[in-house]
């Protein structure tokens, strides 16, 4: 399993690298740099050469490249031009916010998918098994940014059940430990700051996770339903176990491979629908960080959200790998 | 010689008769299929609300009415309006058009240029594939929004640079896809006796190679109009794409958000415009493809 993990882990090497050129040549397509940026109006030209020089911008592009990779990989990613604050700072306020927002989406997903797709798979055809295939269907094909507009319409606005955007009500504080809201609430022992943050956290998750759930509930349904016309699995009733442990220890798990897969594949969308997601529920995570950092203009900031969200999305999905490898030792010798 | 006029005749008959049965089997299908004749529907009836935009819409989309702001839907503004009064149903039948444009513009611009790749990666391997197949896994590194936001971030805002950054992220997936297909498709006899016949590359690649990949190409590319549609309409709503006042749903849905508890119409109805296209371009994608090639069933 090791030696898997090694390999996979220096395939991830040129991509990486990869991904840095683009982001680094794509910003250098775009007309004027940093430092004219920084300076604004204000600077001379002698101040700008001096400021272009401080920042290595008049070396050759190879030079810049090469300093911009040494840099990144020691986590600086220069300063923002909006706050003026180092990129990474910036980064590390912002991501723990979209981590929690996807785990507790990817939560949601999974418990639900699962249960809609096992409970699809033991009624085949029947009402329910319809009822929530049209379900998923739509949910499938739902703009991310309109199920948030309307989960916040109905449970925010017209039923006023929970809160309309943001991470925590107004006059509540908790001391940022690990930067994720709940998790910091949780740290404190603060239960009024957990309910709140929870309280916060159930339609942005919802939002972001509904796609990913009726995918999950789409596979697990039909890998359910091949799985319960195997052998092992007629053997098992005929053997007398009861139809709960069929379905829940022998038929679940081989049900469970193919949506691995999926949710491997849904997190480039769990991370794209994160950027919608916090614009909708004024989430300050990255998504957040980056729109505001696109549409000022801020490069810097846009550069290292790029690389850092590549990044992530990478290891996220060399996560997935090792957890379809564990699960099915075939794979590891494929 | 007469033996051979025969076998020429009989050769000539056979893929007839094979066509015939295919017909048959894929009329079947058809009707069977009767989720890809709903989608089919509502596609033509999308398309024919963007065709006849000026006959269908009551009024002129951007045109502002100071005297009837935020009015919720009643005869004369089926949709109602918004808050500069515009009417909100012609604004959307209007949308249709912007949407359907850049979907398929988009799909155009992705498919063709995926097809290139994938072809030339695919067939001519060695160095040429090592370098396109780099490319397509550090394009797929990142998350598909976040490259859509780079393109945008170089190109500047707009609705037609939000397009080409959709395009640019499904490139990689079609090359992708075209690549494969290629692999599996000169591994096959008929390629390597066109190879031994002398036969140029250009042309083993056009008539040999292309055809195979023509039902996989129109299923991918329907597959994706949708999810293309969303995606721009997603980069509208977040301002990098359309501007106002055009009548972009998704520009719609986001300015819609401020007033969402007063007019929640606003919102609503390009919303479910966006959702009624992309269903019915979902059901004719996964129509199309269980119809021409059910083996990709999970794997587009």
């Amino acid at each position: 399993m090791w030696k898997y993990v090694g390999r996979r882990m220096v395939q991830l090497v040129p991509v990486l690298l990869g991904v840095s050129v683009l982001v680094f040549f794509g910003m250098h397509l775009i007309p004027g740099d940093v430092a004219q940026l920084l300076l604004g109006d204000k600077g001379t030209e002698a101040d700008l050469a001096r400021l272009r020089h401080q920042l290595g911008l008049d070396r050759p592009v190879y030079v810049q490249y090469v300093r911009f990779l040494a840099d990144a990989l020691r986590g600086d990613f220069g300063i923002s031009i909006r706050t003026r604050q180092p990129v990474i700072w910036e980064i590390g306020q912002a991501l723990p916010v979209t981590v929690e927002l996807s785990l507790a989406a990817l939560l949601f997903a999974v418990v639900v998918g699962l249960s809609i797709g096992v409970l699809s798979a033991r009624r085949p055809h029947s009402a329910v098994d319809t009822g929530s295939m049209v379900f998923v269907l739509v949910g499938v094909s739902m703009p991310v940014f309109w199920t948030g507009i309307l989960l916040l319409l109905v449970f925010g606005g017209l039923l006023g059940w929970l809160p309309l955007g943001g991470i925590l009500d107004a006059g509540l504080n908790v001391r940022r430990v690990t930067g994720m809201p709940v998790l910091d609430a949780v740290l404190q022992g603060d239960w009024t700051a957990v309910r709140s943050a929870l309280a916060h956290l159930v339609l942005p998750a919802v939002t972001l996770g509904a796609a990913v759930m009726a995918t999950i509930a789409r596979m697990a349904r039909s890998t359910m339903l091949d799985v319960l016309n195997l052998d092992y699995v007629r053997t098992a009733r005929a053997k007398g176990v009861s139809e709960r442990a069929v379905v829940g220890r022998h038929a679940l798990w081989n049900a469970l491979l193919p949506v691995v897969t999926v949710i491997g594949l849904q997190l480039g969308l769990l991370l794209s629908g994160a950027v919608l997601t916090e614009t909708i529920f004024a989430l300050p995570g990255l998504g957040r960080l980056t729109i505001t950092s696109v549409l000022a203009r801020d490069y810097p900031v846009v550069q290292g959200v790029v690389v850092i969200g590549a990044v992530i999305f990478v290891l996220a999905n060399l996560v997935v790998d090792l957890l379809y490898a564990w699960l099915d030792p075939r794979i590891r010798y494929g | 010689m007469a033996g051979s006029a025969d076998s020429v005749r009989l050769t000539a008959e056979l893929p007839a008769a094979g066509e015939r049965r295919a017909a048959a089997l894929s009329w079947r299908r058809l009707r069977r299929s009767s989720n890809l004749a709903v989608g089919a529907l509502v596609v033509g009836l999308v398309v024919a609300a963007a065709v006849l935009a000026p006959q269908v819409a009551p009024y002129d989309p951007i045109d502002q009415e100071f005297t009837s702001q935020l009015k919720p839907p009643s005869a004369s503004h089926p949709f109602g309006t918004d808050e500069f009064g515009r009417d909100i149903f012609s604004r959307v039948v209007f949308g249709s058009r912007i949407a359907l444009n850049v979907g398929l513009l988009a799909d155009a611009i992705a498919t063709v240029l995926g097809v290139l790749f994938g072809l030339v990666a695919g067939y001519f391997g060695g160095r040429v594939d090592a370098l396109i197949t780099r490319l397509i896994d550090v394009m797929l590194a990142f998350p598909y929004l976040l490259l859509a936001m780079i393109v945008v971030a170089i190109l500047g805002p707009g609705l037609t640079n939000a397009m080409i950054a959709i395009a640019v992220v499904y490139t990689p997936q079609f090359a992708r896809v075209v690549r494969g297909v290629v692999l599996a498709t000169t591994q096959q006899d008929f390629i390597e006796a066109t190879r031994a016949l002398g036969a140029r590359p250009l042309r083993i690649l056009v008539r040999g190679i292309l055809p195979n990949i023509v039902s996989p190409i129109i299923v991918m590319a329907t597959l994706t109009i949708g999810f293309m549609i969303v995606e721009t309409a997603g980069l509208s709503f977040l301002g990098l794409g359309a501007s106002p006042p055009t009548p972009e749903w998704g520009s719609m849905l986001a300015t819609g958000r401020s007033y969402m508890l007063t007019a929640p119409w606003i919102a609503t109805f390009p919303g479910v415009a966006i959702l009624i296209t992309v269903v019915a371009f979902n059901l004719v994608g996964d129509g199309l493809r269980d119809l021409l090639d059910p083996r990709l069933r999970g794997r587009l």
